[in-house]
């Protein structure tokens, strides 16, 4: 298994995001689907460890996320997240700028292809770029650091129907040429079914189903 | 008082037409303040006068001890006073003790090792007391940005740590941006001291009845030593303080609206 939740709860500012959420996410495309303030974004955020949880275990690959190292974790699962959060400078600069916390060299045309934009944004500020554009930037900043899995929070939500089509078709392209895991926040159940093979359903901060895709949302 | 000038309470009184002009200016755009003022021209009378006595003992005794014991008191209501301004920033007390108590020994300590000035009250209280408050007020605004910065900044910071980023290296930017708006105050007017506007010490000196000339050097000397202290004072509550920002996991101690 990818990723398994065991008893989680999460509180912020008081309030119960995640209850006692039992729950297991496999190698490939999965969706962690529901509507806002379910919970997802914050399930999304405890499995690299950008926050823990009060209560219960997060395990990556068998293994206890708090037992990995921390750093080596998010580089190896990397978390694109919802709103785009560029720093100063170019879409390269970006880019390289992931890749040298890692001391990698990066092939920013080959990323740049990978996430849908052509060589000409290498060199654009990515401060003008649309919304569409930077959350391109963001994927392939992420993509230099050659994560085994993408953490992915509503990547579309911020578009309008053709962008958000142009990104799902980046994604499953990506998949194709790149041997990756992918979890997808959405609460968009037929984005759900279109890009994951298997689902988990949230809801006030509870898993209200999970499985293969094919059975929990038919066609 | 000095050979050259001889204030009396008078003239101090006479000195308070001033501060009812700033009332009536207040009271007339209403801008609130007239209470304020009145209590600032208070306190400042019974601080002033407060320190002026433990002055007079402390170079009556003429020794370093109680040189010592002031410049603490000083960097503990220095750091007090500078943590109030910086609110947003968790703990921020023990930093700015640090960054207040380095930035006062350590400047005070060079001055001294090269010669600037002798190792005595009448040098070492007026100074210390120069750099502590330079430092206090650097360091509240650094810290006080600081925490401005963390907050509206909190989802390119976060974003920075999901690829992997350790604390400080998520944080530089704004550690950059918090450490310079401390310290270009001091340095704006540096640059326009004697143009624009004439410092404090050097007023001091020629209605002592100074020569300008010395006036003139040791206005020089407090100022590049103020730079020194400053940057110290700025850099190190900056380092200590915007830790208490992030767990030791590199997570930010409170994450950006969901």
């Amino acid at each position: 298994m990818l990723f398994e939740l065991d008893g989680v709860s999460v509180a912020r500012d008081g309030r119960k995001v995640l209850r006692d959420l039992t729950a297991s996410l496999p190698e490939g495309a999965s969706c962690v689907a529901g509507p806002s303030g379910c919970g997802k974004s914050t399930l999304l955020r405890l499995l690299n460890r950008l926050a823990d949880p009060q209560r219960g275990t997060v395990s990556y690959r068998g293994h206890d996320v708090r037992e990995v190292e921390v750093l080596e974790l998010r580089r190896e699962v990397c978390l694109v997240p919802q709103l785009p959060a560029l720093l100063e400078g170019t879409v390269a600069d970006n880019v390289r700028y992931a890749a040298r916390l890692w001391d990698r060299d990066p092939k920013v045309e080959r990323l740049l292809d990978l996430s849908g934009l052509d060589a000409s944004y290498a060199e654009r500020d990515a401060s003008r770029l649309s919304v569409g554009e930077q959350q391109r930037a963001m994927l392939a900043r992420a993509l230099a650091l050659e994560p085994d899995v993408l953490l992915l929070d509503e990547p579309t939500s911020a578009l309008d129907e053709g962008a958000r089509g142009a990104v799902e078709a980046t994604l499953l392209d990506l998949r194709e040429r790149v041997e990756i895991s992918i979890v997808l926040v959405t609460h968009d159940l037929e984005q759900a079914r279109r890009m994951s093979d298997w689902v988990l359903r949230l809801d006030r901060g509870h898993a209200v189903e999970q499985g293969p895709a094919h059975e929990l949302l038919p066609a | 008082m000095t050979p050259g000038i001889d204030v009396s309470l008078a003239q101090v009184a006479a000195a308070l037409v001033l501060v009812a002009i700033a009332i009536a200016v207040s009271f007339w755009q209403r801008a609130g303040l007239e209470e304020e003022i009145g209590i600032a021209v208070v306190l400042s009378f019974i601080q002033l006068t407060a320190i002026g006595f433990v002055i007079q003992i402390i170079f009556d005794e003429d020794r370093l001890v109680f040189v010592v014991a002031l410049i603490a008191v000083m960097v503990g209501f220095g750091a007090l006073t500078a943590r109030r301004r910086a609110s947003r920033v968790p703990e921020a007390f023990w930093p700015l003790v640090v960054a207040l108590g380095v930035a006062a020994t350590g400047t005070l300590g060079l001055v001294v090792a090269l010669g600037v000035f002798e190792p005595e009250p009448r040098f070492l209280v007026p100074v210390g007391g120069m750099v502590v408050g330079n430092s206090m007020t650097a360091s509240a605004v650094a810290l006080n940005r600081l925490g401005d910065e963390v907050h509206s900044h909190a989802r390119e910071i976060e974003a920075t740590l999901a690829l992997g980023a350790t604390s400080t290296q998520a944080a530089a930017p704004i550690v950059r941006r918090s450490l310079r708006s401390g310290m270009i105050a001091l340095v704006d007017s540096t640059k326009t001291t004697g143009l624009i506007f004439f410092p404090g010490t050097m007023v001091g000196m020629l209605l002592a009845g100074a020569d300008p000339e010395d006036a003139v050097r040791l206005q020089l000397i407090l100022l590049y030593t103020l730079l020194g202290s400053v940057a110290l004072a700025g850099l190190i509550s900056i380092t200590l303080a915007y830790r208490n920002f992030f767990t030791p996991a590199h997570q930010l101690r409170e994450p950006p609206e969901p």
